[in-house]
């Protein structure tokens, strides 16, 4: 191997200072939310404790902690399965053009480059205008979707420009019917992306504020109720709410990693016999 | 096969647009909307010296925002695609890069309190170092905060299409550059730059428009000081002035879609995914 090159350590050194710039500020409420129970919004650490945790649990003067929480993880849920099940179809759809596949293109692109602000305003209104009530599982839910469809999009487009389509023909060549060839042959080679859009739907969905502000209706998700907090609540509980969201997000993250790593490791052991032969 | 794709984008997107047009021309009255087909909300938006200024504002965001994470996004992908030798560390250190992109926004615009709060961490260690004797009070609540706060959030949205840009890249066309006697900074320049420009291109769309149609880090990281369209808006929807922040809404959206119009020139899309 040829040595590092000089640069190759001032790009370490950046490289690290990156990462603490990315995981420092959230490290840092970690300690905080252990505040004691005099501490404040800042160091110095008053004590170590589980005040803030405990507070959180009991409180209810702030809002519905809990209720939300439900909500915007049912909502995650729900938004994950359908951004799955319509960026695969719509990804093998756009394997061949079809009389408006441009134009739906740039749809998916405008659905991703557009203020949130508007498809909050615009749901809002479309629902307030036709006599309907929002409510986070039709409107909130609609209005996620036009955010995590395009990013499924995107993935499944990416997957399919690189898929080999003799397996395919292969499949078709041994007699498979369509449907055979879509169950057995494609969604098999494809399932660890699946993984990948799954975790940008329910994350995306689980964390989503702006389109859901006037979607959601009298029932917060979690990040509106954690907005609404930041404007009343001046306690370390804030902290406390925060380590808990963040740490489940790396749980789910965590999750799907496994689940994506078992995946890849029963593909690899399962994989062809092609050569090996009997002898 | 795409019947369900569309429904949702014409629900959604399509119709909620259309209605925002539509609404752009009504009236408001102090309690209700009444439809109408007029100008006002336009003739008052364009003759209002604020919109320039927030306008301006949100441009300037825009733009220093993108500087920043350009430089920092495209030094982390260059190092994650041409030091970083095995494809395991790679993966794992781009990893370590997108996981805060699952995590909350919110939380992580909260969580630079500590650090930038007038007896924050940065002023204390300011101040025991002795570079100031009393503390800085633009740290927090600033536009400082703001433009931070913007390339904390964002950057992964250039480090991301940069890097896989850049995997794609032969190596063997670096190998050539240096055989025919291009030093490091030659080969950047003329070999690896051109080659990610689609990637730079698809990044600077991303964090061009999430930062002109943003709101909520305006409004929290200035400390209600500051204000971009996504913020006009957003005060005039809590007024329940629909009408005047559907005309603001579709003057943004106008803007951000030439923005993207522009850049698309530039790269295709669905060649590079």
């Amino acid at each position: 191997m040829e040595p590092r090159p000089r640069s190759f350590y001032v790009l370490s050194a950046f490289f690290a200072v990156f990462i603490l710039f990315l995981y420092g500020p959230t490290i840092t409420i970690g300690i905080l939310s252990f505040q004691g129970e005099g501490g404040g919004l800042t160091f110095p650490m008053r004590g170590v404790s589980l005040y803030w945790f405990y507070d959180l649990f009991e409180q209810q003067a702030v809002g519905d902690i809990w209720g939300s929480f439900r909500r915007s993880f049912v909502l995650g849920l729900m938004v994950m399965l359908v951004t799955v099940v319509v960026s695969v179809m719509g990804g093998l759809a756009f394997r061949r053009k079809f009389p408006g596949s441009n134009i739906l293109f740039y749809l998916i692109i405008t659905s991703l480059v557009i203020p949130s602000i508007l498809i909050s305003l615009g749901v809002g209104l479309l629902f307030s205008q036709s006599g309907l009530d929002v409510h986070w599982s039709t409107s909130g839910f609609g209005a996620q979707l036009t955010w995590t469809l395009p990013f499924g999009l995107l993935i499944m487009f990416a997957v399919f420009n690189r898929f080999d389509k003799s397996y395919e023909e292969a499949a078709r060549d041994l007699g498979a019917s369509p449907w055979q060839t879509l169950r057995h042959v494609v969604l098999p080679i494809i399932a660890p992306s699946l993984i990948g859009v799954a975790l940008f739907g329910f994350t995306l969905s689980y964390d989503e504020f702006a389109r859901t502000l006037l979607t959601s209706g009298s029932y917060n998700t979690l990040p509106l109720e954690i907005y609404g907090m930041t404007t009343n609540v001046t306690s370390p509980v804030l902290y406390a709410l925060g380590t808990l969201t963040t740490v489940f997000s790396f749980i789910i993250i965590g999750v799907f990693l496994c689940i994506a790593l078992i995946a890849n490791r029963r593909r690899a052991r399962q994989s062809s016999d092609a050569g090996k032969g009997h002898i | 096969m795409v019947s369900p794709l569309v429904a949702v984008l014409l629900i959604f997107l399509v119709l909620p647009i259309v209605l925002i047009v539509i609404v752009s021309f009504w009236r408001a009255t102090e309690f209700s909307i009444i439809p109408a087909f007029e100008f006002d909300n336009y003739a008052f938006l364009f003759g209002s010296p604020v919109t320039y200024t927030v306008f301006l504002n949100t441009f300037k965001y825009a733009l220093i925002t993108w500087a920043f994470t350009l430089l920092i996004g495209f030094t982390v992908a260059y190092y994650l695609a041409f030091h970083i030798r095995s494809l395991t560390w790679q993966i794992a250190l781009f990893l370590l890069c997108t996981i805060p992109f699952w995590t909350s926004n919110i939380i992580r615009m909260i969580s630079w309190i500590p650090f930038l709060g007038r007896n924050g961490i940065a002023n204390a260690t300011l101040i025991s170092w002795g570079v100031i004797d009393e503390p800085i009070e633009w740290l927090l609540f600033s536009d400082f905060a703001v433009i931070l706060a913007f390339v904390h959030l964002y950057t992964l949205f250039m480090v991301v299409p940069i890097f896989n840009t850049m995997m794609r890249i032969d190596k063997s066309l670096i190998e050539a550059a240096r055989d025919a006697g291009a030093n490091g900074a030659q080969i950047l320049w003329n070999v690896i730059i051109p080659l990610t420009k689609p990637g730079i291109m698809i990044g600077t769309i991303f964090v061009v428009t999430l930062v002109m149609g943003d709101f909520i880090t305006v409004r929290f990281m200035s400390g209600s000081q500051s204000a971009n369209v996504g913020r006009l808006i957003s005060n005039e929807i809590a007024l329940l002035q629909y009408p005047s922040a559907s005309a603001t809404a579709i003057v943004l959206l106008v803007t951000v879609l030439i923005t993207i119009g522009i850049l698309l020139r530039f790269v295709d899309i669905r060649k590079e995914l």
